[in-house]
């Protein structure tokens, strides 16, 4: 891509600022905006934001550099991401991004040189039921094949623009296996705004409190507790906001949700919106799921000429509410409410400190409600038919059924909502999973169950899950799991505190240390030591789990560590002499037996 | 009128605190050492290095952001939290390029007297090596990027009180670092001065000031005489505050 100059660039951030009314909160959707317009954020943008909105450089180049999706330097006019998930590359993910290379001569994260292409890695993009997929300009190509990827290469060779490929490539499944409640019966738009007003918004809350719901992303806070504490906070704004941020490896539901039951979703947010006394929402949606943008900004203007959102909501003079949707930019650490706030505001997404929590000080610094995508949606139907049928379902301390997202080694991968306290062997019989050698519940963060464990439940007071359920058959290799999680925290760390900044490093590292056949006993004592301090030091939630599926493999599947480890020494430096002598080699040109150690 | 004071407990010791301030800030006034290196009682809590890391109640927090409670149960100079804090120390060490007998800071380094206070022998891990160019822009000063340790103090001085934002950090994970706020990224591109706050704060050899690195001998330097524990933060004393800490 050639040069842009100076004067368009200004020019068009001009226009993109005030578009935006020169919002700093803004930042995050404005920098998408240039880099959608120029494929990068090139240094005068930058620059010019600064300017206009009378913001130090620095900040706005920090801003831009923590964000995965933004890039300093140009992109291919075709810019694509694998999604880089164990799951997919279980089903073929690294041959198939090996081929695509090949075929289109390109290097893996560099422009072709004819600017036509970029080929790199993503972390998981939602699609692990349909994979292995891909991104291409932010729109989500799924169940990849050589053969499509022949086609997709033709189509960029030809430099057919995306509008022009076949409509097939671009569908998303929902893959629902199995429904209860929640996706069950269709619910009738605006009839739970409807029950509320009818039931006032003290008796409403009531049916919240009495439904038991707890928020589903996977901390599992009392929702009526969360929504009575916002609203009880003085204050003369306070906000809602929907965290559709679902970033945790091999989770889905939260997809399927906005884009089959996107209705509910914003009914669940108005009618929060109404008991604590908000005017604003926001739905916070993953940048992997920009092909839900447009479907989504359709559902709200249809909600608002419903007269279910805006002013005067369904005639009433004093109840307002809409709701603005927020791009993330590829940063799992913003599916974390404190992180995912500062995002909300256009910063870098690095989590604030607690306290105050954000039901006192969020967005703005106002009382803020922040709940996942499945809790609005259950919170909308609890309000229609009340909170006693939800609290029978469940157990003791986890009422009503969860989704989960079950992707890898099963027949039926896809969303399947159960009553909580269903058993893992239940999920696994549900899915047709068979010689099944372990499970990774709730995402790389998560637990890893071995089979003497499938009789553990699914509830917050056994196994707490967000929803995402993988499945490894005995025929996997447990530690190209532990491989491909350690890459990916180091890749998600937000680089805040010290032990998740290095210590996510250090365990890739020995990981792939161990994985060449070089590791030792001390190794595995440091990876544990190491994980320890990732549990007990880190800043957030993200560091505090990001060592789990290594201590828990460490735990319950040590062969698959002991089976590669150099027995016949306790320690091997990290530093290997004769790899380090190549360079000389090369430069030398020497090849003889003196050369080599 | 003395009400009755509220008090928390520090391993097993009694210590009074005033509404507002955090563990850290009772523990200090008490003179009480908790190992820190991103807190500074000027600016407002950090958070980031987490060597100040206590068991409250159970809980693992950092006493930093921490709010004092009455009847707090704080757990602070134990075994297992000091080894933690070796760990920490150690991948500060290897995250960057430490190398103190060569380093115009030594003697006055709070992340050497931090090692030291917490008995670090040697790196351990494995070195990252990184290659990050120096910043000798400005007439005044150099930056030395390879030693900084994220602890944002300097950005936090430059922002809240010189009111200049000179500093900020870009990047994420392991390729967070430090940058300057002008066009060519240079520190002489700014209106970084002498007299800044900014100028005072770093708790390490990121930040020196020229011609003035070697006044003071090796040897007779502010931790080459005393522990850390006993003299208090260098960069405290440099910007001559004395809330706590001096002897």
């Amino acid at each position: 891509m050639s040069t842009i100059d100076m004067t368009t660039i200004h020019t068009t951030v001009q226009e993109i600022t005030h578009s935006y009314a020169y919002q700093a909160t803004e930042l995050v959707q404005m920098l998408w905006q240039v880099q959608e317009k120029l494929s990068y954020i090139p240094t005068a943008a930058i620059d010019s934001f600064a300017e206009i909105l009378k913001l130090p450089r620095a900040y706005v180049a920090g801003v831009a550099g923590f964000y995965s999706f933004f890039h300093d330097s140009p992109r291919g006019q075709y810019d694509i991401y694998f999604s880089d998930n164990i799951i997919e590359h279980l089903q073929g993910k690294p041959q198939l991004m090996d081929y695509l290379l090949q075929k289109l001569k390109v290097e893996i994260g560099k422009p072709r040189a004819d600017g036509r292409v970029t080929i790199d890695n993503t972390a998981c993009i939602g699609m692990s039921d349909q994979g292995p997929a891909m991104l291409v300009n932010g729109y989500t190509v799924t169940q990849l094949t050589q053969a499509k990827l022949d086609k997709i290469a033709e189509l960029i060779e030809t430099q057919t623009p995306l509008s022009h490929w076949p409509t097939e490539f671009f569908q998303v499944q929902d893959n629902i296996q199995h429904k209860h409640i929640l996706l069950g019966e269709p619910l009738e738009e605006g009839l739970a705004i409807r029950v509320m007003l009818a039931r006032g918004t003290d008796a409403t809350l009531a049916e919240i409190e009495k439904s038991g719901l707890r928020g589903c992303g996977g901390a599992g806070f009392k929702t009526a507790t969360k929504w009575a504490f916002c609203r009880n906070t003085h204050a003369d704004e306070r906000y809602v906001v929907c965290n559709a941020d679902e970033g945790e490896p091999g989770t889905f539901k939260d997809r399927v949700l906005l884009q089959s039951y996107a209705d509910l979703v914003f009914e669940g947010m108005t009618v929060c919106a109404r008991i604590i006394g908000a005017h604003q929402g926001f739905l916070y949606l993953r940048g992997e799921y920009r092909y839900l943008l447009q479907p989504l900004e359709a559902v709200l203007a249809k909600r608002r000429e419903q007269g279910l959102l805006g002013e005067q909501i369904l005639g009433n003079p004093n109840f307002s509410f809409d709701i603005k949707i927020h791009l993330g930019a590829g940063a799992y650490v913003c599916g974390a409410e404190l992180a995912l706030i500062e995002s909300l505001e256009g910063k870098r997404g690095v989590p604030r400190n607690r306290p105050p929590f954000p039901v006192t000080q969020g967005y703005l610094n106002k009382p803020t409600v922040v709940n996942n995508v499945e809790t609005f949606a259950l919170a909308a139907r609890i309000a229609v038919y009340g909170g006693d049928g939800f609290a029978a379902l469940g157990t003791k301390q986890s009422k009503g059924t969860k989704l989960l997202s079950i992707s890898g080694d099963c027949l039926r991968p896809g969303i399947y909502e159960f009553p909580f306290g269903v058993s893992v062997r239940e999920v696994l019989e549900a899915c047709g999973a068979q010689d099944t050698q372990a499970v990774q519940i709730s995402g790389a963060a998560g637990t890893c169950l071995s089979a003497k464990e499938f009789d553990r439940k699914i509830a917050f007071e056994d196994v707490a899950t967000g929803g995402s359920v993988m499945i490894f058959n005995r025929q996997r290799d447990l530690l190209e799991v532990v491989r491909n999680f350690a890459h990916f925290f180091v890749h998600e760390s937000c680089g805040f505190c010290t032990p998740c900044r290095v210590g996510t490093s250090l365990l890739k590292n020995l990981v792939e240390k161990v994985y060449t056949g070089h590791g030792t006993a001390d190794d595995l004592k440091d990876m544990s030591h190491i994980s320890q301090i990732l549990k007990t030091a880190s800043h957030c939630g993200l560091g505090q789990t990001a060592s789990n599926h290594i201590a828990d493999t460490l735990k319950k599947f040590p062969e698959v560590y002991r089976k590669r480890l150099l027995v016949e020494a306790d320690f091997e430096p990290a530093f290997d002499l004769d790899s380090a002598l190549e360079e000389a080699r090369q430069i030398t040109g020497r090849r003889d037996e003196l050369a080599y150690l | 009128m003395q009400p009755e004071e509220q008090t928390i407990t520090l391993d097993g010791q009694k210590i009074p605190f005033q509404p507002g301030q955090t563990i850290m800030d009772a523990a200090l006034a008490a003179k009480i050492y908790i190992p820190h290196l991103c807190y500074h009682p000027e600016f407002k809590p950090h958070g980031s290095c987490r060597l100040c890391t206590v068991m409250v109640n159970g809980r693992y927090e950092s006493a930093c952001t921490m709010p004092a409670a009455a009847g707090q149960e704080i757990l602070n100079n134990t075994k297992e939290l000091n080894e933690n804090r070796r760990a920490l120390t150690q991948m500060l060490f290897v995250e960057g390029n430490h190398i103190c007998p060569g380093c115009p800071k030594t003697g006055n380094c709070q992340l050497q007297a931090v090692a030291y206070y917490v008995g670090m022998l040697s790196s351990h891990y494995q070195h990252f090596y990184p290659y990050r160019d120096l910043d000798p822009s400005h007439p005044d000063y150099v930056i030395d990027f390879n030693r900084c340790i994220l602890c944002e103090l300097c950005v936090r001085a430059s922002r809240d009180v010189d009111k200049k934002n000179i500093f900020a950090i870009s990047g994420r994970g392991i390729k967070a670092h430090l940058i300057i706020n002008s066009p060519s990224g240079k520190l002489e591109d700014t209106d970084f001065a002498v007299g800044d706050k900014a100028a005072f704060v770093c708790p390490v050899g990121a930040i020196l000031r020229k011609r003035t690195r070697y006044t003071t001998p090796i040897g007779e330097r502010l931790y080459d005489q005393q522990s850390i524990r006993i003299v208090g933060d260098s960069q405290q004393l440099h910007a001559g505050a004395t809330k706590y800490g001096r002897k």
